[in-house]
């Protein structure tokens, strides 16, 4: 199932939540969707999970509007919401039970869903606790099993690995990108790893505005032209080195990394500046012990649009 | 129809676990048998066989544990978060209300239903008059269902459990005695229509022994009311309808 919005806006009295954003999410497509707080991600989530509505533009699940059919469309959907509201007076049993049950599940399956849940998300030793007695990974978990107990066409995450601990977070990520083969998935985070290691493509939204919409490298294209080379130069003048560095044509600037360990910072244009380095290094007698190509970190894109 | 009852009995369930269910249960049939058997006006001391008596103990006491079971039905939910989980899956607000709303009268009833020894003991001692006892419960749920539904409203409108409970109990007292108090004071038409929104008045008369469909539509009216100022509230929330 695809999910594709027109034109949604969202107000909250005079602020615009949500500003006039369209998207189309394909199916079997994983999206991350990044922004600062309060840029508007979890409104948006809400109003695709029809808990709330949209004051205009329209979404449609599948080709069918959600505001016409919201209760058919709903169970296709898997929704972990932001700060896990779970019955924690219940039993992750009796709790996932429930959730199958009013998913619509026949009843004669659900006792087959629940284990598997459970063995998918690794509950076994804790199935029989009250759900307010587990730990915040462990109800991270029932969390994520009750989203996905129906098995939707479409899952809507919101943060889905905050508090877990990093083995947690890999097997949650693991389970995530399995989960995407067949299935459309949308997520929010604040970690931006987490979106180049699990997502296709990634959108991210500033008050309420799109921002950027593609995936990691074209973002990575879009953000600055210029790569940047570490570069470890030993046996020379660190000034001597400075001065011969920036005369390479394809240099736009050089800094100093480290003075006294001969590092230095380039940053560059095209690919062939490291040839070029290397051969200077060879005229002058110089040893080349170091270069790395550093990459324009996501971090610094995600900040770059979203700071004014 | 199957959600509505899944619903219904999840929050039965969570009366139970929660012990409310059974706090309640205790102290319904404490104060009712209390008063009913042995102290004040009971039976014993009327000599007659008729659960008057109870009818006017439990009129009391249910005015005040009701807002107590339903002030945690929305607000709770709200509070926590979970009506965001539970109203995104497949289930609409109308049937997590009902569903909700049958809980809590099931678990009046339930109450209710403890005494039925109190029948089967006044029927062995002397001549109790059925269709009068019959009466007197259906007067009892029938309030049970209007407090309830105003209990449920109040909320929905907030999620302070605290404030749910007092707005309860306040809207409650003006249905309760304030309205009969003010139409005393009054005469003619106004006076009459003041008089006729008093719940006392209709419990009462049911009581009697008279079923009356003014009463019925009395007490419909008021749930019918609750259910839907509590479907509106939700909605605030600004959903698809």
């Amino acid at each position: 199932m695809d999910i594709i919005i027109e034109n949604l806006t969202k107000k909250y009295g005079n602020q615009r939540a949500v500003d006039n954003i369209s998207l189309k999410v394909a199916t079997g497509e994983i999206l991350g969707f990044l922004g600062p707080n309060g840029a508007g991600k979890t409104t948006t989530m809400k109003m695709i999970t029809s808990f709330i509505a949209p004051d205009e533009g329209r979404i449609l699940i599948g080709g069918r509007s959600l505001a016409d059919n919201p209760n058919e469309i709903k169970k296709n959907i898997g929704y972990l919401s932001e700060n896990n509201p779970l019955y924690e007076d219940m039993p992750v049993m009796d709790y996932l039970n429930f959730c199958a049950e009013i998913q619509g599940i026949e009843k004669t399956r659900t006792p087959e869903r629940v284990i598997e849940m459970i063995r998918l998300t690794g509950l076994n030793r804790e199935k029989h606790k009250k759900i307010s007695e587990l730990s915040k990974g462990y109800q991270q978990r029932v969390g994520l099993a009750q989203a996905i107990i129906h098995n939707p066409k479409i899952l809507i995450l919101d943060e889905p690995t905050s508090g877990l601990d990093p083995n947690q977070i890999a097997e949650i990520r693991k389970l995530i990108r399995e989960l995407g083969r067949e299935k459309t998935v949308i997520l929010s985070t604040h970690i931006l790893p987490e979106v180049e290691a699990t997502c296709d493509r990634i959108f991210i939204i500033n008050k309420g505005k799109i921002v950027a919409d593609g995936t990691a490298e074209t973002l990575r294209k879009q953000a600055q032209g210029s790569d940047i080379l570490r570069v470890k130069i030993e046996d020379g003048e660190p000034d001597h080195i400075f001065k011969s560095l920036q005369k390479i044509k394809t240099v736009s600037m050089v800094e100093f990394a480290d003075r006294k360990l001969n590092k230095f910072d380039i940053h560059c244009t095209a690919g062939e500046v490291k040839r070029e380095i290397f051969n200077m290094c060879v005229d002058k007698h110089w040893v080349l012990t170091e270069m790395t190509p550093f990459e324009t970190k996501l971090e610094d894109i995600f900040r770059e649009l979203t700071m004014n | 129809m199957k959600t509505i009852w899944l619903i219904t009995r999840r929050e039965l369930n969570s009366f139970f676990d929660s012990l409310i269910a059974f706090i309640m249960i205790v102290l319904f049939l404490g104060f009712s048998g209390f008063f009913t058997w042995i102290s004040g006006s009971d039976i014993f001391m009327i000599g007659q066989a008729t659960l008057r008596g109870f009818f006017s103990i439990a009129y009391w006491t249910l005015f005040f544990f009701i807002p107590a079971l339903t002030m945690r039905l929305i607000a709770e939910e709200k509070k926590s978060g979970t009506i965001e989980m539970l109203l995104t899956k497949a289930v609409t607000d109308r049937q997590v209300i009902i569903g909700k709303y049958l809980a809590t009268l099931l678990l009046i009833a339930i109450a209710l239903a403890f005494t039925l020894p109190y029948v089967i003991t006044l029927a062995k001692l002397g001549n109790l008059d059925a269709g009068g006892t019959l009466c007197g419960y259906l007067a009892l749920l029938l309030m049970s269902a209007a407090y309830t539904s105003i209990g449920l409203f109040t909320s929905s409108i907030t999620n302070n459990q605290i404030v749910a409970f007092l707005s309860a109990l306040f809207i409650g007292l003006f249905f309760h005695i304030i309205f009969q108090i003010i139409a005393g004071g009054m005469t003619g038409i106004i006076g009459q229509i003041i008089n006729s929104l008093s719940v006392t008045v209709h419990f009462e008369s049911l009581s009697r022994g008279v079923v009356d469909s003014r009463d019925l539509i009395y007490f419909g009216s008021i749930v019918f009311l609750g259910l839907f100022l509590t479907e509106v509230s939700l909605a605030k929330r600004n959903a698809y309808n």
